[in-house]
């Protein structure tokens, strides 16, 4: 099983290039292909001599839809306390441009029980429309309830593009539907576009840890389906002025059953210390070098109105709990700022970390490879310096 | 209890390097590993039979060399090893991918518990689990760390969520997909390497799925990836010198400059 080189090929090396196995390359004027190949298909994407055979067309197996009759932009309304996670109204702004762009309706699609009165804050938020459906059986965020109303309403209202958050919600609660739609799904976008010639939603997402951005598309099914990362996109101001309308979905009581039972939930972090959420991450890793260290962090924190991250040694340690820890087995965060203490910059840890906007590396070890990502980096010894920076915050707020 | 794992062989790095002269890909000796968080699902599977009883079957969709994959989940306590493989399933997106594996998993004769890890190293969606339970109409939990109690036809497991876990507990047969925390992954003994090695096998092509052969590979995609390229890493950071009192001056400086104070 490999990807097929016909004799089209002008040896012109795309594909070569954007082989992430690396298991292609040039020999005498002309691609070949290795045992590395795992047929992921983005060579027979790029060639531009159409050279390279991957059995079949993308999607001709799935039924034909009439992708006219399918129109708007509707964004999943996830709850998180008696509010919104704050992603929902960084996918109102952004799909209110994308829907403006394409000339469509924004609708937001809220489900819980007793919500029905938050709709005038996603309308305030850039929905023009928000479909509600309330019922106590969804007081709890269960997958199959959550996955048969959201499959409902798609099929009898047939929306364009659905976006929600990377959360983990959006991330199990989405694959179910866009199974159950046969349709794709695209995960963790950091950013989205619409194709001016086809009108497709162009999704871009990082693959590889971070290391490869791929931009994908849904050309013959609908909706297109993305899940986008928290603070990716930048969340505008709430008018409260906005106009817009809210429906009341009725559903069939079968729609809710469920065999799964919601015991309980742990909090383990309060409001304000998920990592998720928060503008300033504050991390330690093995050099903060003992667990009273850790203190630090937590100071710090405090003044930034932050929360606290790890890299994988600490936890490993036991001195803070698995919730903490970002990168690839943990985490993915993007915050303004993330003030990386004491951490090497390891692959394992960047690829959790390295959408953040601004970052800050204090490390003993000058060649740290966190410094290649670091904005502002500082070598020295963490339990010197992040004392004398909470000193001096300390100071300046009196 | 049957116990179906599904694994993917990935390359051992994620670490892509870009040539500064003609700006390519460089991949060069890349060892094919399992994927990280598919060992602990294999561990938790086993576990699971060495308290219970009953089979794990490791499956795994991929090339020829990904029974290299499979073997070493059978050097840990795996019982039975598939290997899905075809020119047909070339091109698969997750959606594709989990039909696939759905219709191996009905092969096997189905499953008490369906295991596999939160998401793959390379691809990272994490959507194949929950889409292979939908292909099979089975409840599912993602983000698994712990299975406290596993008997009467009820699995209870603990899942992480942003804030600390919540407590589920799902009719079998189900699917769930698990974390690191979850387990420390066993090495394997002497014994089960040997064994692992004259071990067969079972590989099963599009044919033997006995389906749709529309629905497998890029015919059964509705993604397409369009682009590829390397992230411009433009970032010139400053590196802050001078003494402890000298840096911490200048970083709330340039903080301040930047508004994140």
């Amino acid at each position: 099983m490999a990807a097929r080189i016909t004799k089209k090929c002008i040896g012109c090396g795309v594909c070569v290039d954007v082989c992430p196995y690396g298991a292609l390359e040039l020999f005498e004027g002309q691609a070949i292909v290795s045992g590395h190949c795992t047929v992921c298909g983005s060579c027979a994407e790029v060639c531009p001599a159409n050279a390279i055979e991957i059995e079949g067309a993308a999607s001709e197996g799935l039924g034909a839809q009439d992708k006219a009759a399918w129109s708007g932009v509707w964004v999943f309304a996830e709850r998180e306390g008696d509010g919104f996670a704050p992603v929902v109204r960084e996918l109102l702004t952004k799909g209110r441009a994308l829907g403006d762009e394409l000339g469509e309706k924004v609708t937001a699609v809220l489900l819980g029980s007793g919500v029905t009165d938050w709709a005038g804050e996603l309308i305030a938020a850039g929905a023009d429309d928000v479909l509600v459906v309330d019922h106590l059986d969804l007081a709890d965020p269960l997958i199959e309830p959550y996955m048969r109303t959201l499959v409902e309403l798609v099929v009898n209202r047939k929306p364009a593009i659905m976006l929600a958050g990377a959360t983990t919600l959006g991330r199990s609660v989405m694959p179910a539907v866009a199974a159950v739609l046969e349709t794709g799904l695209t995960a963790d976008c950091t950013a989205l576009a619409i194709d001016s010639e086809t009108r497709l939603l162009r999704q871009t997402r990082p693959t590889f840890g971070g290391n490869l951005m791929a931009t994908i598309v849904c050309p013959e099914r609908r909706p297109q389906m993305a899940t986008v990362r928290p603070h990716v996109f930048q969340a505008g101001e709430p008018d409260p002025g906005r106009q817009g309308t809210t429906t009341v979905v009725e559903m069939d009581k079968a729609v809710f059953t469920t065999a799964t039972t919601f015991m309980t939930k742990h909090v383990e972090l309060a409001e304000g210390e998920r990592l998720e959420d928060a503008d300033v991450i504050i991390a330690g890793g093995r050099g903060m070098g003992k667990p009273e260290s850790l203190t630090l962090l937590n100071d710090l924190a405090k003044l930034f109105d932050g929360a606290v991250g790890a890299s994988r040694p600490p936890v490993d340690e036991g001195w803070l709990p698995y919730v903490h820890q970002v990168g690839q087995t943990g985490k993915t965060v993007g915050p303004k700022l993330y003030l990386a203490c004491g951490i090497s910059g390891a692959i394992q840890h960047t690829a959790g970390m390295a959408t953040s906007e601004i970052v800050v590396a204090i490390n003993r070890d000058a060649d740290a490879p966190i410094f290649e990502l670091a904005d502002f980096g500082l070598v020295g010894d963490v339990n010197e310096i992040l004392p004398a920076l909470i000193e001096r915050l300390k100071k300046e707020r009196g | 209890m049957n116990i179906v794992v599904l694994i993917k062989q990935v390359p051992g790095s994620t670490e892509i390097k870009v040539d500064p002269k003609t700006n390519t890909l460089v991949r060069d000796g890349v060892e094919a590993i399992v994927n990280p968080f598919d060992t602990y699902a294999v561990e938790e599977a086993v576990r699971l039979k060495e308290a219970q009883g009953g089979t794990v079957t490791v499956l795994t969709m991929g090339p020829p060399q990904a029974a290299e994959a499979l073997k070493q989940a059978l050097s840990v306590g795996a019982d039975r090893a598939i290997l899905v493989s075809d020119r047909a399933f070339a091109g698969a997106d997750t959606l594709a991918t989990s039909f696939t594996l759905a219709a191996a998993i009905r092969k096997t004769g189905g499953a008490d518990i369906v295991i596999a890890g939160k998401q793959t190293l390379d691809g990272d969606t994490g959507q194949v689990g929950p889409e292979v339970a939908m292909h099979l109409k089975l409840p599912f939990a993602t983000y698994v760390k712990k299975i406290e109690s596993a008997d009467g036809g009820k699995l209870r497991v603990e899942r992480l969520v942003e804030d600390g876990y919540e407590v589920l507990e799902l009719p079998t047969p189900c699917v769930i997909t698990v974390v690191k925390e979850i387990n420390e992954p066993r090495l394997p003994s002497l014994r089960g390497i040997m064994a692992a090695k004259k071990a067969e096998i079972v590989t099963w092509s599009a044919a033997d799925l006995g389906e749709d052969a529309k629905r497998f590979g890029l015919s059964g995609s509705p993604t397409q990836v369009v682009e590829t390229y390397v992230p411009e890493r433009v970032k010139t950071g400053e590196m802050i010198t001078g003494t402890v009192e000298q840096q911490v001056d200048r970083l709330v400086e340039k903080l301040k400059e930047t508004g994140v104070l």
